[in-house]
């Protein structure tokens, strides 16, 4: 009820558009008209494309048989173990690489934050690996753990161990280079949240005698609450459309394909036009979805805090 | 086109524009008073320095599979016996065969037009051929082009009876044996060799027998082949596209997946096995419990020089019934003519030019990659370097090809699916991959 109250004060202060003059308002639509159809023509443009081509059964080596077929490519899609197995392999990735981001990353929030030696260095090198191409870094793993050229193996005492033969192991690997890959990027956003707090807060938790773990639970993240969101969104949406390592790593043997790797594989592999763009629409949509859910969680979350 | 008078070669070479090309091409470097003498010279020249207008010049562009140099030059042989009547620019490709395909499909999907000639790795020549990718050979360069040419290979580039590619090259693989471990193990490279034998020989002497079985292009090559071996097929009729038959739930089938089987549970799979491509069963083989091996011939000139060549015997690629002849891997590399060329009547030249028996000989020399021109066997060089030549004729024309379907990505696809790991096949595989198969074909399942 109050949260209600107070976002109707501050719209009634806030200027609205109707409120501009006719003019003001017709230079604003054409000062930014050709951006919004820039915007409309490299987006909107091709998902609606999409969407039509998943209503068909069209391949591009055998443009003949192109017909339409519906919402047939849907009901095969979610009818299809395959869709299945690949959603849970991208939500068991997702949930792995972006916990072990967090944690990772504010840990080395952390350092960065409260380092006074080196501190420029410090910060460069743990942006290294967020600054490489993931094609790259994907590669560099690969070879690393490679059961004939990896030195990964000899160093754990596993030399004829191959990590790419099995689905754990092959996942093993896949997910640490992910997490390796994108935790510099936690640990910026939380980075950001952590220079927020004010140093006031802790002075006086010290001056009532609280110890560094109630610092930390009581003062340090409930204030870096927003800073976190903003990081579990962002990595959650990215890591749920993960192809490139297990591309470069498996090329999606052992069970190991995403649902991206899955997009791929019907769109350019088999050229199954129509199959692949319902696969990419249905993966569109699970990230809308992904991104409602957090984004309703965070909010309700956020203004939970406004109230304590 | 140039009217054929008696089928050769000339009629198509003596192209009415190619004068008007070079009259233009020396007025535009201001040459026209230099004697006529010096006249082709200076015109290869000026087609090579790109002189003045290069417009002049028409541009054919070849798009290649990567390779050690191989083809770049043989583009630039071919330019400058063209003499200013066309030049070849090379495009690479990626490295893997499967990603070749890929880009290719995008881009003549597109008509891309910037396509003029492309080497089309084997399997891919149905769906290209099928899809109208390709520009037809008409019965007369047909005639004139396919002269002498081994079976196998040229029967990889026909597609509904009609010719839509060239074979380049072709290639085959034999058995690789450390003489050393088949002396250990009193094997006979000379009689016929069955996986079964090569499995115990290897357990025997505490050696690996070293295949491709990666989830890969090459662990069909290896399937295909067994299966062929044993007497069947992967499809009944590949040629009827969507509604092929798959005839690998057969006797064939199971005692193909057998071999996989027995192997992959053997002490004598290697320990990269699910994980093995061309160079790592290469470097297997090289290892010190290296002792077997099924692979390209390349293997072979890349140890030219190296102690390791003293060891190193071949067979032919193991049977798997003993007394049944085994069918090699056929593979190898096609130039086709792309049907949105510009240019495809110089195209048909620079394709004659490229895959030419002198040609063959030299990229054989020179990539050991074998050339699909018989005679090319014969030569003295190709038999000084190539120890194994005749095995080698025998094995591609003995060879066994992929099923020639406009579908074969898809088939590909499935077999990889389900034979992958090797450690996980058995006799059910064959079954579950006839299933798959006809479902796939269908659209009735993701891939």
């Amino acid at each position: 009820m109050a949260a209600k109250h107070e976002a109707g004060a501050r719209r009634a202060i806030r200027v609205t558009p109707a409120a501009w003059p006719r003019t003001e308002q017709r230079l604003g639509w054409s000062l930014c008209a050709p951006a919004v159809g820039v915007m409309l023509a490299v987006t909107a443009l091709p998902m609606l494309q999409a969407l039509w081509l998943s209503l068909q059964s069209y391949r591009i080596t055998d443009p003949g048989s192109r017909r339409f077929v519906g919402l047939d490519n849907y009901a095969l899609i979610l009818a299809d173990p395959l869709w299945w197995h690949t959603v849970g392999v991208t939500l068991l990735i997702t949930a792995i690489t972006v916990s072990a981001a967090l944690v990772i990353g504010f840990a080395l929030a952390l350092v960065m934050h409260r380092i006074t030696f080196g501190r420029d260095m410090v910060r460069t090198a743990i942006l290294v690996p967020y600054g490489i191409v993931t094609i790259v870094s994907a590669y560099a793993w690969l070879y690393a753990f490679r059961a004939d050229s990896g030195f990964v193996p000899g160093w754990l005492g596993v030399a004829n161990y191959d990590f790419f033969a099995g689905f754990g192991s092959s996942l093993f690997v896949i997910c640490l280079s992910e997490i390796w890959k994108t935790t510099p990027f936690v640990s910026l956003l939380l980075l950001a949240g952590l220079a927020q707090i004010p140093t006031e807060l802790y002075e006086a938790a010290k001056v009532d005698g609280a110890t560094a773990r109630q610092r930390l639970w009581k003062i340090t993240l409930p204030n870096m609450r927003g800073a976190i969101m903003v990081a579990v969104l962002f990595r959650t949406l990215d890591a749920y459309r993960i192809f490139d390592n297990v591309f470069v790593m498996t090329g999606g043997a052992n069970g190991t394909e995403t649902v991206a790797f899955l997009a791929y594989r019907q769109i350019i592999s088999r050229t199954a036009i129509g199959l692949g763009a319902a696969v990419s629409v249905l993966l569109f949509l699970t990230v809308v979805l992904i991104a409602f859910v957090l984004v309703k969680a965070f909010r309700a979350d956020l203004s939970r805090i406004g109230h304590e | 086109m140039a009217e054929p008078v008696d089928g050769g070669l000339a009629p198509l070479l003596a192209l009415a524009d190619a004068a008007t090309f070079t009259k233009r091409e020396i007025q535009n470097c201001s040459m026209a008073k230099v004697s006529s003498v010096f006249r082709v010279a200076l015109v290869s020249a000026a087609a090579l320095a790109g002189c003045s207008e290069p417009a002049a010049v028409p541009t054919l562009h070849w798009y290649i599979n990567p390779d050690n140099g191989g083809q770049t030059r043989l583009a630039e042989q071919c330019t400058q016996q063209a003499r200013g009547r066309y030049r070849i620019r090379t495009a690479l490709l990626p490295r893997d065969s499967t990603a070749q395909r890929e880009q290719l499909v995008r881009r003549l999907a597109a008509r891309d037009s910037g396509v003029d000639l492309m080497s089309l790795d084997v399997p891919y020549l149905a769906e290209f051929a099928h899809a109208g990718f390709l520009r037809e050979f008409h019965p007369q360069e047909r005639q004139a082009l396919t002269e002498g040419l081994l079976e196998a290979p040229l029967a990889s580039a026909v597609w509904d009876g009609r010719l839509f590619a060239m074979p380049f090259n072709a290639n085959t693989q034999l058995l690789w044996v450390r003489k050393s471990v088949a002396e250990d193990a009193g094997l006979d490279l000379n009689g016929q060799l069955t996986w079964d034998e090569i499995i115990e020989a290897a357990e025997r002497t505490g050696t690996t027998v070293q295949v491709q079985a990666r989830r890969y292009e090459g662990y069909t090559v290896l399937i295909n082949s067994l299966i062929m071996s044993a007497g069947g097929a992967i499809l009944v009729d590949p040629a009827a596209g969507k509604d092929a038959v798959p005839a690998i739930d057969s006797a064939a089938g199971r005692a193909a997946a057998r071999v996989i089987e027995r192997l992959a549970n053997s002490p004598a799979a290697a320990p990269t096995l699910a994980n093995a491509d061309e160079g790592v069963a290469q470097a297997g083989f090289r290892a010190a419990n290296g002792g077997f091996m099924t692979n390209w011939p390349f293997v072979y000139t890349a140890e030219a020089g190296r102690p390791l060549q003293e060891d190193f015997g071949w067979s032919r690629w193991p049977a798997v019934e003993r007394g049944r002849a085994s069918a090699p891997p056929l593979g190898g590399v096609n130039v086709a003519i792309s049907a949105f060329s510009k240019r495809p009547s110089l195209a048909v030249e620079a394709v004659a030019c490229i895959t030419s028996p002198a040609s063959q000989k030299q990229y054989m020399l020179a990539e050991g990659l074998l050339a699909t021109v018989e005679s090319v066997y014969d030569d003295p060089e190709i038999r000084a370097a190539f120890p194994m030549a005749d095995l080698l004729r025998e094995s591609v024309d003995e060879a066994a090809p992929r099923p020639l379907t406009p579908y074969y990505p898809d088939i590909t696809d499935v077999i990889q699916r389900t034979w992958h790991p090797p450690a996980s096949v058995d006799q059910t595989t064959p079954a579950r991959t006839a299933r798959f198969i006809v479902e796939v074909l269908h659209e009735r399942r993701l891939l």
